[in-house]
């Protein structure tokens, strides 16, 4: 008796993994043809880091305060700027992020006090040297307007 | 004249079952490919051509256009053999089957014995392949596949005997002559007269061991990726694997052929009040196609001894008592 009820609701077990199976045939599809079509990264997505804007002059909104420097434990970050007449506090003349050594560990992000900087949402990355990956941030920002 | 006629007619048949079996087998890739994709909630080819339409093409020129390689070590001859076995009788068995009332290429009394007996063959190719090219994985697979085939192949006859039982004939035309007349005259359930109560049974037996006679998932022990690399295939490169893999998918198209000649009526159409055509035959082999697709990629494959076990255990018994009970159907009514 065990073999038949076994052996039907073995069946009856295929029938079923059919069901399920022919129901996702039917929805849509949900992959993208990834080069041409993207989808929006989570919020939570940590691509290398990119400096923030600042909405009022347009220009970056760090005061080079240097902690993002001093913060990042691989060395990765390189900041520096100039005094310039009638502005108030430093420019930031270079940023530079050595992302070959990153671990996106974020520490650079937290000890930003005015929220100069913030996970990009960049992932298209493939360089063929090791020096397409020393970023220019500032450049990138100004590239990005 | 008469025989230049019947030699044209041969000839003509002869290309064009050919002709069809190899746009299958080409076409069948992408509809694998395709609804591969579907069923996992892709998309599937879609870059070459309009839905991916020209990937055969694309597929064909790239195996062809590849060096025929011939291994150190293998036996030359059964090598390049082996892959010409499998396809020939394929193609051979596409002869009898009447795909319209008035559309095979020959009428053979035997018809269904023939189909078995070219089927038979399938598995010798492999067989040769796989020993020719030397390979321990191929011989592991080519073992694998024998024994398998052989544990199938009998549910398999059982099965057609008690059909051929309960028709009387082994004529595949005569057999769906028979089933004229509507969707329940169709030997899947054969409402209108004597038959065992177990067909329907005997349906999803044939239909499991058409799969595992053409080694489709869950059955297809011959190429185990995952441990045996490509199987008995293995040492094949270029065109050599291309007409194995028509092969394989020419013997899918016999199977489900065979599944509609058998069960389904054939070229007769599902309502009486509409005439049989081709298009019937056309519309349920690609309806059996489709499952076998389907079922592929719904079922993981399980272990080998675990599919020896239900040839054995479950699927002999039951089309034995489905002869048995056809035979005393037969002779009490
Ligand atoms: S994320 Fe971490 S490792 Fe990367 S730059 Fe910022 S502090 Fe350095
Ligand atoms: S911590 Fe912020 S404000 Fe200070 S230098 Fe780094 S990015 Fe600029």
């Amino acid at each position: 008796m065990a073999y038949f009820t076994e052996l039907f609701s073995g069946t009856k077990s295929l029938f079923v993994g059919l069901g399920i199976t022919i129901r996702e045939f039917v929805k849509p599809v949900v992959t993208v043809q990834y080069p041409r079509e993207t989808i929006p990264m989570t919020p939570r997505y940590r691509g290398h880091i990119e400096l923030v804007r600042d909405p009022e002059s347009g220009g970056p909104k760090c005061i080079v305060c240097g902690m993002c420097q001093k913060a990042c434990p691989s060395g990765c970050i390189t900041v520096d700027g100039e005094k310039r007449e009638g502005v108030k506090g430093k420019v930031l003349t270079l940023y530079r992020l050595d992302f070959t050594k990153c671990s996106l560990c974020g520490m650079c992000v937290e000890s930003c006090k005015p929220g100069a900087i913030d996970f990009s949402k960049d992932y298209n990355l493939a360089g063929p040297s090791r020096a397409a990956y020393v970023f220019d941030l500032l450049k990138r920002l100004e590239e990005k307007r | 004249m008469t025989m230049n006629i019947e030699l044209i007619r041969l000839l003509a048949f002869l290309v064009g079952i050919i002709a069809f079996a190899a746009l299958n087998a080409a076409y069948l890739v992408w509809v694998e490919r395709k609804g591969a994709a579907h069923f996992q909630r892709r998309i599937g080819p879609k870059e070459v051509g309009p839905y991916g339409l020209l990937q055969p093409l694309a597929d064909g020129v790239k195996l062809m256009t590849k060096q025929l390689l011939v291994p150190d070590g293998v036996d030359p001859l059964l090598f390049k053999v082996a892959p010409i076995l499998l396809l020939v009788p394929a193609v051979m068995s596409f002869v009898t089957i009447p795909f319209g009332e008035h559309l095979a290429a020959r009428n053979v009394d035997l018809g269904l014995l023939m189909i078995f007996a070219f089927a038979s063959i399938n598995v010798l190719g492999l067989l040769i392949g796989a020993w020719g090219s030397a390979n321990k994985y191929a011989i592991i697979a080519a073992a694998r596949v024998i024994s398998q085939n052989i544990a199938y192949e009998i549910p398999m006859l059982l099965t057609a005997i008690a059909l051929v039982m309960a028709t009387g004939s082994m004529n595949l035309n005569e057999i769906v002559a028979q089933q004229g007349g509507g969707l329940w005259h169709w030997n899947l359930i054969r409402l209108t007269y004597a038959a065992s109560p177990l067909t329907p049974i005997a349906f999803l037996i044939f239909f499991t061991t058409m799969l595992a006679e053409t080694n489709r998932a869950p059955f297809d022990m011959a190429e185990a990726e995952s441990e045996l690399v490509a199987g008995a295939f293995t040492e094949y490169a270029g065109m050599g694997f291309g007409v194995f893999f028509m092969g394989e998918y020419a013997n899918i198209v016999v199977g489900a052929s065979l599944v509609t000649v058998l069960f389904l009526g054939g070229w007769q159409s599902p309502l009486p009040f509409l005439p049989g055509s081709v298009v019937w035959f056309l519309a349920k082999m690609y309806a059996i196609i489709f499952t076998v697709v389907w079922i592929r990629w719904t079922y993981p494959r399980t272990q080998f001894y675990a599919l020896l076990n239900l040839s054995w255990k479950v699927l002999i018994p039951i089309s034995l008592v489905n002869l048995v009970l056809t035979a005393g159907w037969l002779k009490v009514f």
